[in-house]
């Protein structure tokens, strides 16, 4: 098993003819992936990378059962494909997009909460099921497959986690990328959980970094749920002053209990299996693994 | 982007928020006309003279002082412009005052005594919603309060949905105690206050304080506005109050420059694509004994050209002792990585401090060894702990 994508899953690219959409098309085609077609307004009834471009999302639905979508569109029109994706009936939302105003995402994520889909992301690289499906923008290489999941706000270093767990001589199941906005559609907990609950995942890594309270709420779930399946976790941001932004939009230390620190704190109380160094977090795995 | 107390004071009175009036001066001498102007608009007889910069506790600092008559506006005005002034909110240097608002006296004598409250509005990331924070400690310290007093804390949640509805707007004025004439301005400032903050695409306002004056009106002394970066695009005229003055130099022509740079004070540079790798290489930094200084983000591309640039914004810096550039190559091959690094170098000369380069990823073995064959004074790494025993080897 693995959660999110796999090979069944039916793809198509919002932001399909775009550059950021075509480079990265071409990639997930390249390393396998079921890409079905894609959508630009006006460009409908085109054949992009040889597949079916259409006008709308519902359209592009009707004609492919498209179930997932990856989207590329541009940061002011971007909350506006996610809400087209999920009126369509897409399940699966992966938004790229980095740069969307808070604003719109307080609409999208309002207009999809009763609505049967997924959002993940978004500024978010994406979810892998290696060997099956890459949906992101991710180096397949790096993921080779086996029996971890990783979950994370960033997008380096979750192939960095994903290079030290296979230089282990292990693999990934599905790695998701949850994104490092300050409002995101899938939150740690929810990745985790869908990880957790993953069969073939022999244990999950969860990478965070300052700012909000969600890999507290995660670990506390993680607590609460009293199972055993091992978490091994780090928190990026250690070193970060105060109320400063760090890149990602979400990443901000507002108060004493967002920093680096703090989460680790509460992590470690809560059994998850706590690395310093970034550079350890293979090694962690492959020790707790045995 | 942050503003200044006057530009969010525009801001906020745009949209119907009844405000501190006052007027802007860069000079003692224009000072003194904003206060003769200010008295014949307002009809207010003392001025308050306010520091504009972008920290909090101004008033600590001695950034905002009462002035009661013009000569009084005029020697104060004359003390705080030019000063570096020090809050709990700006590093022990402080922050240059280049500019004052001389604002009308809203604490005059009355049929009841003035009271201040406090009120903000922003993202509860937890619930993807925006909130109005309020309490009935006015003026102080919010981070003290919610310490000390936290029951005297009151939110109200808006669903996007609908906005803030009526009802949500009469109970934030019972909460804070009000009846009669301030109850009805209160229910009407906060609706203005939610829709400045929800049509101007801000991420942060902090009113501190809300005053009731003597005569029951309700108006905003003081205002704390940050706008969404993201959302500038939409407001070309709020981008225009950017005052670059108030933000680092360096993190201004980074910026320019298309990379993502935070100024710190360790004494390891570093350049890394992503951000929370970038955070990672950090606290890396950090483990073997060093320390950081500064974050830096050079995104997807790292070509010559930006490496250069990013050289060149680390190497400002005095108190840097080595560079650790660190690129997980994904979609980027590390060999052209590689190759800008050893372009950038050539063309820069002698770059004085010791270099460790750190590819990992797409061809790292094919990188490793045009810089390993590159002739010049740069170490290479392949694995992210090699990386930080090397920083550790050059600082000692």
């Amino acid at each position: 098993m693995s959660v999110l994508v796999n090979k069944n899953s039916k793809i198509i690219v919002q932001g399909f003819t775009g550059s950021e959409g075509t480079f990265h098309a071409e990639q997930m085609i390249e390393y396998g992936t079921n890409v079905v077609g894609g959508v630009t307004p006006g460009k409908g009834g085109q054949k992009h990378l040889d597949k079916p471009v259409f006008n709308t999302v519902s359209e592009a639905v009707e004609k492919t059962d498209a179930d997932t979508s990856i989207i590329f569109v541009p940061p002011a029109f971007a909350a506006d494909a996610i809400m087209e994706a999920a009126d369509a009936g897409i399940k699966v939302i992966i938004t790229i997009t980095e740069g969307i105003p808070v604003k719109d995402m307080i609409t999208a994520s309002n207009y999809i909460k009763d609505r049967d889909c997924r959002l993940i992301g978004p500024n978010c690289p994406g979810v892998i099921t290696p060997g099956e499906a890459k949906v992101g923008i991710m180096p397949g290489f790096v993921f080779k497959k086996g029996t971890v999941g990783i979950v994370s706000k960033s997008g380096t270093l979750t192939y960095e986690a994903a290079d030290q767990v296979v230089k282990q001589g292990l693999g990934i199941t599905t790695a998701i990328g949850i994104g490092g906005d300050p409002i995101i559609g899938t939150t740690t907990k929810e990745a985790l959980e869908m990880l957790i609950n993953d069969s073939e995942s022999e244990a999950v890594v969860m990478i965070g970094e300052i700012g909000g309270q969600l890999e507290i709420d995660a670990a506390n779930w993680y607590k609460n749920s009293g199972i055993k399946k091992p978490v091994i976790g780090f928190i990026a941001g250690e070193t970060a002053p105060a109320g400063r932004t760090m890149g990602h939009a979400g990443a901000i230390v507002g108060g004493s209990d967002d920093t680096a620190q703090a989460k680790k704190k509460v992590m470690r109380k809560c059994g998850i299996h706590v690395v310093d160094s970034p550079a350890e977090i293979g090694k962690k795995v492959k020790e707790v693994l045995g | 982007m942050n503003l200044h107390e006057y530009q969010g004071k525009e801001i906020l009175n745009s949209f119907g928020v009844e405000i501190q009036r006052g007027i802007v001066a860069t000079t003692p001498k224009e000072a003194v006309e904003a206060a003769k102007k200010l008295t014949e608009q307002t009809g207010t007889g003392w001025h308050v003279i306010k520091a504009q910069v972008h920290a909090g506790g101004r008033g600590k600092g001695g950034g905002v002082k009462l002035a009661k008559n013009l000569q009084e506006v005029e020697d104060i005005a004359g003390k705080i412009i030019g000063m570096d002034l020090v809050t709990p909110q700006t590093s022990a240097e402080g922050k240059r005052v280049h500019q004052v608002l001389v604002a009308e006296d809203v604490y005059y004598p009355g049929d009841n005594e003035p009271e201040e409250y406090y009120m903000s509005v922003l993202l509860n990331r937890s619930t993807g919603r925006n909130m109005i924070m309020y309490s009935t400690e006015g003026g102080m310290d919010i981070e003290t309060v919610a310490e000390e007093t936290p029951h005297l804390i009151f939110t109200e949640e808006i669903d996007p949905a609908v906005g803030l509805l009526g009802f949500q707007a009469r109970r934030v004025a019972f909460n804070l105690g009000l009846s009669g004439k301030a109850f009805k301005e209160m229910t009407k400032f906060v609706t203005a206050l939610y829709k400045a903050y929800n049509e101007s695409d801000s991420s942060l306002f902090e009113i501190n304080p809300v005053l009731k004056t003597s005569d029951d009106r309700i108006i905003a002394v003081d205002a704390k506005v940050s706008i969404d970066d993201n959302a500038l695009f939409r407001h070309k005229d709020y981008e225009e109050m950017r005052d670059k003055r108030e933000e680092n130099p360096v993190e201004v022509e980074a910026k320019e420059k298309g990379l993502n740079y935070v100024d710190l004070d360790g004494n390891v540079g570093c350049m890394v694509n992503g951000a929370g790798l970038a955070m990672a290489t950090m606290d890396l930094i950090k483990q073997a004994g060093g320390e950081p200084a500064n974050f830096l983000d050079v995104g997807g591309t790292a070509d010559a050209e930006r490496v250069e640039a990013a050289f060149k914004l680390i190497l400002k810096d005095p108190s840097v002792k080595a560079i650790l550039i660190n690129i997980f190559g994904g979609i980027v091959r590390c060999d052209r990585v590689a190759q800008g690094v050893i372009d950038a170098y050539k063309n820069m000369g002698t770059i004085h401090v010791p270099i460790i380069v750190r590819l990992q990823g797409t061809n790292a073995d094919i990188a490793k060894k045009l810089i390993d064959d590159s002739g010049l004074d740069v170490q290479s790494a392949i694995e992210f702990q090699e990386a930080a025993d090397k920083v550790k080897e050059v600082l000692s």
